[in-house]
């Protein structure tokens, strides 16, 4: 590591350089040679292959050369590296190539490795090597934008509020902007679990998938309003989540998931197979949407005696209204789960849950029932699931097991890690990114979960804790001293 | 036990600890008092940390009876029946660990505010008056951060109060670990190994913390160390385990004396084995004097 | 009694084939101290390799049987070791020393991110293949025309796993790269002090993890004759719950586990509801945990203070 930046001794190691770059071709090639060389195809006379070995060419050279770049940029070349990659990136840009994948594997592949060779020069000419420089970049800027939540907060809360009344509000975008703030509590209760208590729950969605069958059903069998439901449901999947954690509480950590994840999936196995309760895989419909505070209907003609919402206020009638109504109530909902977290930071609660995470051998040495807490967390987190269940079904009208698989435990899961365990506005920033993207690139939705699993293990050897990770003191003794300065030190 | 005249605050009788085959702690008994400082020394291997974990709740002994007497109320409490929180919840033993465990990602002064947790829990309303923000939780809080600061000043951590607090240096830590475990405000404090790396200044100004903690705030003080210097200076009480069992009990000066100890330390007639630089700490233990 | 014994093949059958997916899982735990969550998708994934062999072996003309299935075998383990190998080279070893959730929440993007890659490159539809071997042994038969018998297949299966389990102990036991896991198992930086090269070892574990993962795949493959992208989730689940229950860490008792969640799963599938039988392998998991988390025969753990 030393040659990071001895520009002034261009000595090269080509056969180490050459021999590194080479095995790592050979694992691409093995790697490519089955899956990606041969594909199987339903032919009418049965399973075939399909053999495409020019992508296998393709992604073993461009690994090779890959490799090599970074290796020679580690030696100290990065400017020519710099050119090369370019020139490699251009050129597959303008020379026609057989195929489509082709031409975004060279493109593509060339300007990552140019990128790296050009922060190389770019961090090589300044005094300091970075490495041994206190912080790194990505921590100051955590740091930064968790103490810049103070103003950006209220903005965003502001922005959010206004949002419906803006021009670019259309039926569409208040609908995604539902998605996202749904997406952004779940999020939210998520990382009073796993950000805080430090317990990583796989099998969140259970709870959403209670919270959304206690409304469906009942709604659907007792004719209950969804104001009245809404606390029932909180409450029944906090019963669940206690139900749950009860048992398994005391588990070490990586059991604790597979167990969250078990539960998770026997709740969905239940929804499927118990016909006469949950209807099956077809799940319950004609779920009753919200009245506005139970005082009147978003309907065109209420029913005799009631009065719907245009007629109260006196409004042209317009389906956009229950739309904006609902936008209010997810962005309410969510806003009081991100209240409650902000608050029971500060209480002793809250820093028992983040002591839990710290070292819970000393939590237990200091008096803390550590059951209790955690499941209380625990509880807590389940009941915001089931809110926002709840929601989910009365803004869909129907549910069915196949909205509560796995996959959707993991995006929530995938949200607060990338945005940083425990930082409220990464799980904002991470939900744009994860949500709000494939919503605007349909196109590349069935990559979408590729790119969340690559995300995942990229953020967990980039930043461990995450992209926005930083935790700000939730007390000072000294508030206005370097305090900043010296939280940030620790990294 | 008869020779001591003060009732007992600790008492620990006839404790056993197996692990499978092996006997870790053996038949031990002794007392410890009320506002002395209690040393249990020994070779490696020779079960104190076993005994602690007994003690404070980490570990359920096989045999035995461990009764702790308050000295105020005269309430008792028999540890080895209660699950580990409630030994420093309930019977107020606090203890610190052999290798440090702070919460090192919080701050300094946070580490301190948990400590104190179940007396602002119930103050909080178990976290509802407190999301309220009720005075009567607001005027605990206030409480709960004076005696924070009365132990910061205390370890001299003062100025570094907001410091995140894994990235204080090695015996800032040692001594947060103790003013952590002092906010619990126990009638017993357990250390493990206290001077455990400390350089002998740093042992020096432990040495008189735990003797200001002891005649300042009255309490017990049961303490694991090696550092003979250490144990020799500040003790009231020492009791020598080895391989599990006790082979000696008693006022610091006897102890040092007793044949038993010293073949336990030194091995049967293997004098001339021992290294110069321990013979001559032993040397220096038995002339009274102390390490600077 | 003929229906028993029909159930109790075709569990110990399945039970093999979790028991060697779980060995994985016990290995790679007993090493590092974490739940590879990936390999269930190395096994989906030695089962897709397994089908694309079978596919270019059929197409190169070798058509006996015997040499068919052992090079589809030897193909299957190589290439599914390579990403047994890459997974732990990109995704778990530069978080060693990382907070405990990093290289859990790595292990679930990189499953994730596999069943997903099979699922762009290959498909996600079922891909069914036509049986290789066929026919079995009549072992009794009922008055009414119940027939208990014992397929080729399961036979192969059945001896495959014993062979393997012998093979394997043998390399465990009696190796010096057997040496090197059970000393990095004890103690690493100890381990590596005395100049066993640790990183070595643990990859080696990996590959061995997988590669048996592949066989297990191979076998899916010829059992069912059907696979799809999504396989890995379940069977890593159960053959996780298999590990747990022989007692993680311990090579017989991932055996042990795998036949026993086999068993249970062909019986209650045969006298309950097949509907829950998933049900039953996760209500097992949580139960072995909470009263016996050393499994059957494991060793205890004492918390270290």
């Amino acid at each position: 590591m030393t040659a990071t930046n001895t520009f002034d001794r261009p000595k090269l190691d080509w056969p180490s350089a050459l021999r590194e770059s080479g095995f790592a071709a050979l694992a691409a090639l093995m790697l490519t040679i089955p899956m990606v060389g041969f594909r199987t195809v339903d032919r009418p006379t049965g399973l075939e292959l399909d053999m495409r070995f020019e992508e296998v060419a393709a992604a073993a050279l461009l690994v090779f050369f890959g490799r090599l770049g970074f290796a020679l940029i580690r030696q100290g070349q990065p400017a020519a590296v710099l050119v090369l990659a370019l020139g490699a990136a251009v050129l597959g840009f303008v020379v026609p190539l057989p195929t489509k994948v082709l031409q975004i594997i060279l493109v593509g592949g060339g300007l990552v490795i140019a990128l790296r060779a050009a922060w190389q020069i770019w961090r090589g000419s300044r005094p300091v090597p970075a490495a041994d420089a206190g912080p790194s970049f990505m921590d100051r800027f955590a740091a930064e934008v968790q103490r810049a939540g103070k103003w950006l907060g209220p903005v965003g809360v502001l922005f959010a509020v206004a949002f419906p009344f803006l021009p670019i509000a259309d039926r569409q975008t208040i609908d995604i902007g539902i998605l996202l703030l749904t997406y952004v509590m779940l999020g939210w209760g998520l990382n009073i679990v796993v950000g805080l208590a430090g317990l990583l729950d796989l099998g969140y969605v259970a709870f959403y998938a209670v919270g959304a069958y206690s409304y469906a059903l009942l709604a659907v069998n007792f004719g209950w309003s969804f104001w009245a439901c809404l606390p029932l449901a909180g409450l029944l999947a906090a019963f669940s989540g206690v139900l749950l954690g009860f048992p398994v509480l005391r588990l070490r950590g990586d059991y604790f998931a597979i167990v969250t994840l078990g539960f998770g999936e026997i709740i969905r196995v239940i929804l499927i197979n118990w016909y006469q309760f949950t209807g099956g895989p077809n799940g319950v419909i004609g779920i009753p949407r919200p009245s506005f505070f139970g005082l009147a209907e978003f309907t065109r003609n209420p029913a005799e005696g009631d009065i719907a919402f245009h007629q109260m206020f006196g409004l042209e009638f317009d389906t956009l209204h229950r739309i904006v109504f609902l936008y209010y109530l997810i962005l309410i909902l969510a806003l009081v789960v991100n209240f409650f977290t902000l608050r029971v930071r500060k209480l002793p609660l809250g820093r028992a849950w983040e002591a839990l995470r710290e070292d819970d051998i000393a939590c237990t040495s200091l008096g803390v029932n550590r059951t209790n807490i955690k499941l209380a967390a625990f509880a807590i987190a389940a009941m915001f699931g089931g809110f926002a269940g709840s929601f989910f079904a009365t803004r869909q009208g129907f549910v069915s097991p196949e909205s509560f698989t796995f996959i959707e435990s993991a995006i929530i899961l995938a949200i607060v890690v990338l945005g940083g365990m425990g930082s409220q506005i990464g799980v904002v920033v991470a939900t744009i990114l994860v949500i709000g993207l494939p919503e605007f690139f349909r196109e590349l939705e069935q990559y979408r979960m590729l790119a969340f699993g690559l995300g995942m293990v990229a953020i967990m050897l980039w930043r461990p804790r995450g992209l926005l990770a930083h935790r700000e003191p939730t007390i000072l003794l000294h508030p206005s001293g370097g305090a900043a300065k010296a939280a940030v030190k620790g990294g | 036990m008869s020779q001591h005249t003060s009732p007992h605050l600790l008492n620990v009788e006839r404790l056993t600890m197996r692990f499978g085959g092996l006997v870790a702690v053996n038949d031990v008994s002794f007392a410890a008092r009320d506002r002395e400082i209690t040393a249990v020394i020994g070779p490696n291997g020779a079960g104190k940390t076993t005994l602690f974990n007994c003690i404070t709740g980490f570990y359920s002994p096989t045999v035995g009876r461990l009764t702790l007497r308050h000295p105020n109320t005269g309430k008792e409490f028999l540890l080895e029946r209660m699950p580990g929180y409630r030994i420093s919840q309930a019977a107020s033993v606090a203890r610190t660990f052999q290798n440090i465990r702070l919460f090192s990602g919080m701050s300094v002064l946070e580490n301190l505010i948990v400590a104190q947790h179940n007396k602002l829990m119930r103050a909080s309303g178990f976290s509802i008056a407190g999301l309220l923000g009720l005075p009567g939780f607001r005027r605990a809080e206030r409480e709960a951060l004076d005696l924070a600061r009365y132990w910061l000043d205390r370890v001299g951590l003062t100025e570094r109060a907001d410091w995140q607090a894994g990235a204080l240096p090695y015996g800032d830590q040692r001594r947060l670990e103790i003013a952590r475990a002092m906010c619990t405000e126990p009638v017993l404090l357990c250390l493990d190994e206290p001077a455990a790396g400390l350089n002998p200044r740093e042992s020096g100004d432990l040495a008189s913390l735990l003797t200001f903690i002891r005649d300042e705030h009255k309490i017990g003080l049961l303490l694991i160390e090696h550092d003979m210097s250490v144990v020799m200076t500040i003790s009231d009480h020492v009791v020598v385990l080895d391989y599990g069992r006790k082979i000696a009990d008693g006022a610091p000066l006897a102890v040092r004396n007793d044949p038993a100890v010293i073949r336990a330390y030194l091995g049967e007639d293997e004098d001339e084995d021992l290294p110069a630089e321990v013979a001559a700490d032993i040397e220096a233990s038995k002339a009274g004097e102390t390490a600077p | 009694m003929e229906y028993f014994l029909q159930q109790l093949i075709n569990g110990l059958t399945l039970g093999a084939i979790y028991g060697l997916i779980a060995i994985g899982y016990t290995m790679v735990y007993g090493i590092i101290g974490m739940i590879n969550f990936a390999h269930g998708e190395i096994y989906m994934i030695g089962a897709f390799i397994s089908i694309i062999a079978f596919l270019v072996i059929g197409w190169a003309g070798i058509t006996w049987v015997p040499l068919v299935l052992a090079l589809v075998l030897l193909l299957s383990m190589v290439f599914t070791a390579a990403y047994g190998w890459t997974v732990e080279r990109i995704a778990y070893r530069p978080l060693r020393s990382s907070p405990r959730l990093a290289p859990l929440i790595s292990a679930i993007g990189m499953s994730i991110f596999l069943q997903n890659y099979v699922q762009i490159l290959q498909g996600a539809r079922v891909k069914p293949i036509q049986p290789v071997v066929q026919g079995g042994v009549k072992l009794m038969e009922r008055a009414d025309g119940f027939v208990v018998q014992i397929s080729y297949l399961q036979i192969v299966i059945i001896l495959l796993t014993i062979a393997l389990m012998f093979g394997f102990n043998q390399i465990i036991q009696g190796t010096s790269l057997g040496r090197s896991q059970r000393a990095c198992e004890q103690d690493k930086t100890m381990a590596g002090l005395l100049g066993v090269n640790v990183d070595r070892t643990i990859s080696l574990t990996f590959v061995m993890g997988a590669a048996l993962a592949a066989v297990a795949g191979f076998m899916v493959t010829l059992y069912y004759g059907v696979i799809d992208f999504y396989i890995g989730f379940l069977a890593g689940v159960k053959a996780f719950t298999a590990a747990v229950l022989g007692g993680i860490g311990s090579l017989p008792g991932a055996m042990l586990g795998g036949i026993l969640i086999g068993l249970i799963e062909a019986f209650w599938s045969a006298y309950f509801t097949i509907e829950y039988k998933d049900v039953a392998t996760f209500t097992i998991l949580v139960l072995v945990l909470i009263f016996r988390p050393t499994g059957l025969l494991g060793r205890p753990e004492i918390e270290k203070v």
